[in-house]
């Protein structure tokens, strides 16, 4: 999943170095996809070869005249056309399209392809291991109920487990009926 | 008998039929499960598993074909009618999906009725009411007088209502059958965080009979039930540290 657009949205409040995008970056998602520094400055780099962002480099000094030590640090900000990207991200959803490929989706599929009965215990199994997921996620994130983004987080991975469970009772309910029915 | 290592729920080999010959029909099929102390346990399943069955079979409310259920260690077909009542009403409490709140008294008076039933005196059950009704975040400062009438409560406020006069007796064992099917996602989500609350509040075991993921995720296990049979069940977390922790 690229980072991009991300990076684009936080520079939209006013520019920053590479680290200080890492963190915010963390933040703002709910710390559910931690960032490698390096991602970032390869992510700028591309940023800034597509005309989006432009890095300036600090000489070190603070507008009170003060050395903060930070003479070199690149420090980046959005461009006309970087600005007219977010806009666009924002305003547009994805293309249509096959779905992107699950894991889920394939095993239950493929256990089709082996025969219903193999199938019924799969789907049994997954939703075992979906459901306990689902006890884990709870229970790990329940602390973070004053961070609103920690808290859309939770409930994103909520319904999705919510989705996936059933999508699996309903696969269930197919498989026995079609099974039945032979 | 007052054994930790004790289950608080036991079934054995459960067997539960309804009608006979061609439309009889097998709710329980072979069903065993131990539910520890203090646990809670959701169970889940597609309508017509065997879910309220097994809830009804666990309260004594349904006797078994085959098989044995124990209650704090009591088998509970070894009870005449009378002890069996006895046993119900000291050991469990139930809330249902349907309320039944009585519409002719007030959100304390039903809260109380169970313990003026049991012969305790009208000014100390009023006073457990009124503890029972604060437990379930229904005092008379949040809500307003307590001496009003059901339906002058909301959907969520009667469930919490009904819940209190489940908890009031401090009954050792909760079964709930679908409670927040009447509610909205947010408000139910509130009522089954309070029923997850229970155990750790009051040492209380609740089996929680739910077909929403969201709800059974607040439970140390999972059992999930097809055709009158356990087919699979999560890892209890009990114990484990990673029991529910709810807002105070």
């Amino acid at each position: 999943m690229s980072i991009r657009e991300g990076l684009l949205a936080l520079l939209h409040d006013g520019p920053r170095h590479g680290y200080q995008l890492k963190t915010e970056f963390e933040a703002a998602t709910g710390g559910v996809w931690p960032l490698n520094v390096g991602q970032v400055y390869t992510t700028l780099d591309r940023l800034e070869r597509d005309g989006m962002v432009h890095a300036h480099e600090a000489n070190g000094i603070s507008a009170a005249g003060v050395d903060t030590g930070r003479a070199g640090q690149r420090t980046y900000a959005l461009t006309p056309a970087g600005e007219a990207e977010l806009k666009a991200w924002f305003t547009t959803t994805a293309p249509e399209g096959p779905p992107p490929r699950d894991e889920l989706m394939l095993k239950v599929l493929m256990a089709v392809g082996v025969g219903r009965a193999q199938a019924v215990q799969v789907v049994t199994r997954q939703r075992t291991v979906l459901l306990a997921h689902l006890q884990r996620v709870r229970r790990e994130r329940a602390g973070a109920d004053g961070d609103l983004a920690a808290r859309l987080v939770t409930e994103a991975l909520v319904a999705r487990a919510e989705a996936d469970l059933r999508w699996l009772d309903s696969c269930e309910t197919h498989l026995l009926a079609d099974r039945r029915r032979r | 008998m007052d054994n930790t290592n004790t289950p608080a729920i036991e079934f054995v080999d459960v067997v539960k039929r309804f009608g006979a010959g061609a439309t009889e029909v097998r709710a329980l099929r072979g069903v065993s499960l131990d539910v520890a102390p203090g646990e809670l346990v959701a169970v889940m399943g597609p309508s017509g598993c065997g879910k309220s069955t097994l809830l009804h079979v666990a309260g004594g409310l349904e006797q078994v074909d085959a098989g044995r259920v124990r209650l704090q260690g009591r088998d509970l077909g070894d009870l005449g009618a009378t002890d069996l009542a006895a046993l119900r009403r000291r050991e469990v409490s139930f809330v249902f999906q349907r309320l039944n709140l009585l519409a002719s008294l007030t959100a304390l008076e039903n809260v109380s009725l169970p313990l003026e039933l049991d012969g305790v005196g009208a000014r100390e059950a009023r006073g457990r009411a009124r503890e029972a009704l604060a437990a379930v975040g229904l005092d008379g400062d949040s809500i307003g007088r307590l001496d009003r009438y059901p339906d002058e409560f909301s959907g969520g406020q009667q469930q919490r209502i009904a819940i209190a006069r489940a908890i009031v007796g401090r009954q050792r064992v909760l079964l709930c059958d679908e409670p927040t099917g009447a509610l909205d996602v947010a408000t139910a989500d509130t009522v089954v965080e309070l029923l997850a609350g229970l155990p750790q509040r009051f040492g209380t075991t609740v089996v929680l009979v739910t077909h929403e993921p969201r709800f059974a995720s607040w439970a140390d296990r999972v059992v999930f039930l097809r055709d009158g049979q356990i087919v699979d069940q999560t890892p209890s977390l009990l114990g484990t540290g990673l029991s529910a922790e709810v807002s105070s």
